[in-house]
């Protein structure tokens, strides 16, 4: 009697919860990768002004991004790894790219300025694979005349938690280095042979910061704020570059993005010359056929906005705006499988 | 002649309702009882089911494989509870005995009128929340670590035949040994307030006479005080151990997080709860049901210890009826 009568109440609760947000129908949410967060929150704050349309982001991290539009509690999804085609099809859920960043590795050494220490992939494996142990072994100094070395031991710091930062970077090194690829692999979170752990961007730079002599990596705009020291990386074309919005911008301008099916591409160790290797795409994944079709438009209609006048706060916020034939590949793609 | 017969009807009205009452009571608190009940079990049940997938796959191994390979989907729990029983016993290693010894100086031979405020000071520490705890452990505590601790500890414990193992490491200023200092700040309010509170029950009378029989305040501390607080003692010290346990926002940030096992106590570790706490939130599938069976794993531990400690308490409770 009480189960079925507390059950009851829950149903109602429930459903005058579910009546409160379908009342409010100009209200869009997404939910996904802590990542693209900031971008999210102020293209949603200057959308809301110029349109009065509100747009309300949750960062739940990108797998529960992936559960949520999975389950159609969101009108979108995002996440910094994409899907695969055929799980896509089987949930019904169409995907498109949002932004571009990057990951970078940063470090901790007494007289090295930022973008003066140089690294191949091959380097970074060994490094994180505890093979290079440390900052003066004739590998590193090698690649780096006249840069002064300590004679001490490097210790790595990753991401504890399951993240896109660690996909992308652990796919990198998969493609560069046969030894990663066979003793870790690629994954959200992975066994890491060695060194400390921190939870999120914040909790590696906090540690990078705090242990001398360290190596760790994230994403661009947290070495930036953060005034860390980060490293240059040998691309696939055999060119040191820096990390930058222009070497991420490279990155996904040389990737093949028309003969991949639903934008499902890594873009780590792209081609081009001036390419970052360990640049990365958020994408949002949406429902081919919508519950609610005003607000799926109305979230479409709020990144084609992003695409062509967000352009300036992405980038003032380190994010790399679509290049613009990919923008126009996305939008032939949404009337192609949007019903 | 009309007032006679009705007041036995009202009585017997009056007498049903209250009996009627009664039973309503008592349904209420047998059911504020059993909640607890039924939530505890409910708890642990709901945990073992999440991970009743991990437990299918690799069956008791689970629980005796130091592996945790979230690519190849192979976990083993050894490693978060070696780390979880690690820290928490060097937080009781410290925090023990500078707790008894501030219970003494507060109760025994501290001036009255600062017993008060350093009492409350004590009990204002219990209610820091963990994170602030945290931050300190890596904003301050962690360079002291790398600058002064660790060197020293290298060159003078890290020698020794047996015990050096523990004492080599990098200086990182991370890990077990860390996070065990940061515990044992924690756990000391808990402990020391509890001793404080039950070394003022123990009668003067008694105490006053074996002043007078001459013995020192060291032997009345030893012979009189604690023996007669003995139980509820280890009481507050399994308390302090039950939150030195489950312990987790300070520990995951000066643990290390490393889910790799090292006989050093100058590695970097982790624990249970700081495991299930950084990894959760993007974990899907087996990872997840992983992570509440890990969950699991912490509620039996903490139950275990928790038995024990009654266990003992009951003992210790017969062996004083006998005497």
């Amino acid at each position: 009697m009480t189960v079925s009568t507390r059950l009851t109440a829950a149903t109602f609760g429930l459903a005058a919860a579910l009546a409160g947000t379908t009342a409010f129908a100009a209200e869009v949410t997404g939910a996904g990768s802590s990542f693209v967060y900031p971008l999210m929150s102020k293209w949603s704050a200057d959308y809301h002004q110029k349109t009065s349309n509100k747009i309300n982001y949750q960062s739940i991290g990108s797998s529960g991004g992936i559960a949520q539009i999975k389950a159609s509690t969101v009108d979108f999804g995002a996440s910094d790894k994409p899907m695969e085609p055929a799980e896509l099809s089987e949930a019904g859920l169409i995907q498109f790219p949002i932004t571009i960043g990057g990951v970078v590795p940063v470090i901790n050494v007494e007289g090295i300025e930022p973008g003066q220490l140089k690294l191949t992939g091959t380097l970074l494996a060994d490094i994180f694979l505890g093979k290079v142990t440390r900052w003066n072994d004739a590998a590193i100094t090698g690649i780096n005349e006249g840069v002064s070395l300590p004679d001490t031991k490097i210790t790595t710091v990753h991401r504890s938690d399951g993240s896109g930062s660690t996909f992308n970077l652990t796919d990198y090194l998969s493609k560069i280095s046969p030894a990663w690829k066979s003793e870790v692999g690629t994954g959200t979170s992975v066994k890491w042979p060695d060194g400390l752990g921190g939870k999120g961007n914040e909790g590696v730079a906090a540690y990078v910061k705090q242990v001398k002599n360290s190596i760790g990596y994230v994403e661009l705009s947290y070495a930036l704020q953060s005034k860390m020291s980060f490293t240059r990386l040998q691309n696939a074309a055999g060119v040191f570059v820096t990390p930058s919005a222009e070497t991420f911008a490279a990155a996904a301008a040389s990737a093949d993005w028309a003969s991949t099916t639903d934008f499902s591409l890594i873009i780590t160790n792209a081609p081009g010359q001036n390419a970052w290797p360990i640049s990365a795409t958020v994408f949002a994944m949406m429902r081919a056929e919508p519950k609610d079709a005003e607000r799926a438009k109305a979230a479409r209609e709020f990144f084609a906005w992003g695409y062509a006048d967000g352009k300036q706060q992405a980038a003032a916020l380190d994010y790399v705006p679509l290049p613009d034939n990919l923008v126009e590949q996305i939008k032939a793609y949404w009337a192609a499988r949007v019903k | 002649m009309t007032s006679i017969p009705v007041a036995p009807t009202r009585l017997v009205t009056q007498a049903r309702r209250d009996a009627s009452a009664d039973r309503n009571f008592r349904a209420l608190v047998v059911l504020a009882a059993f909640i607890v009940l039924v939530s505890l079990i409910g708890v642990a049940f709901s945990m073992l089911w999440g991970g009743r997938e991990v437990l299918a796959g690799q069956g008791l191994g689970f629980f005796f494989s130091t592996e945790w390979n979230p690519v190849e989907n192979r976990y083993g729990a050894l490693v978060p509870i070696f780390g979880t029983l690690v820290t928490s016993v060097i937080a009781l290693l410290i925090a023990v005995p500078v707790s008894f010894g501030i219970a003494v100086y507060l109760t025994e031979a501290a001036p009255v009128w600062l017993r008060t405020p350093i009492g409350s000071a004590i009990e204002l520490l219990a209610g820091i929340p963990s994170i602030i705890y945290g931050m300190w452990g890596l904003f301050v505590l962690v360079p002291m670590m790398t600058e002064y601790v660790t060197p020293w500890l290298n060159d003078h414990l890290g020698a020794l035949p047996v015990i050096g193992e523990l004492f080599q490491g990098p200086p990182i200023g991370i890990g077990l040994l860390t996070a065990g200092f940061v515990l044992s700040i924690m756990v000391i309010p808990f402990i020391s307030s509890v001793m404080r509170e039950v070394f003022l029950t123990v009668p003067v009378r008694l105490k006053e006479s074996a002043y007078a029989l001459g013995a020192t305040r060291w032997e009345v501390v030893w012979n009189i005080v604690l023996p007669c607080t003995r139980s509820a003692v280890i009481g507050g010290v399994f308390l302090g151990l039950g939150r030195a346990l489950g312990e987790t926002m300070a520990v995951a940030y000066v643990v290390g997080n490393t889910v790799r096992f090292s006989a050093s106590l100058l590695e970097p570790g982790t624990t249970i709860a700081a495991l299930i706490a950084n990894d959760f939130a993007e974990a899907t599938d087996s990872y997840r049901s992983a992570l509440l069976l890990l969950g699991f794993v912490l509620f039996v531990v903490t139950f275990f210890i928790l038995a024990i400690a009654r266990l003992m308490l009951m003992r210790l409770s017969r062996r004083e009826g006998v005497q």
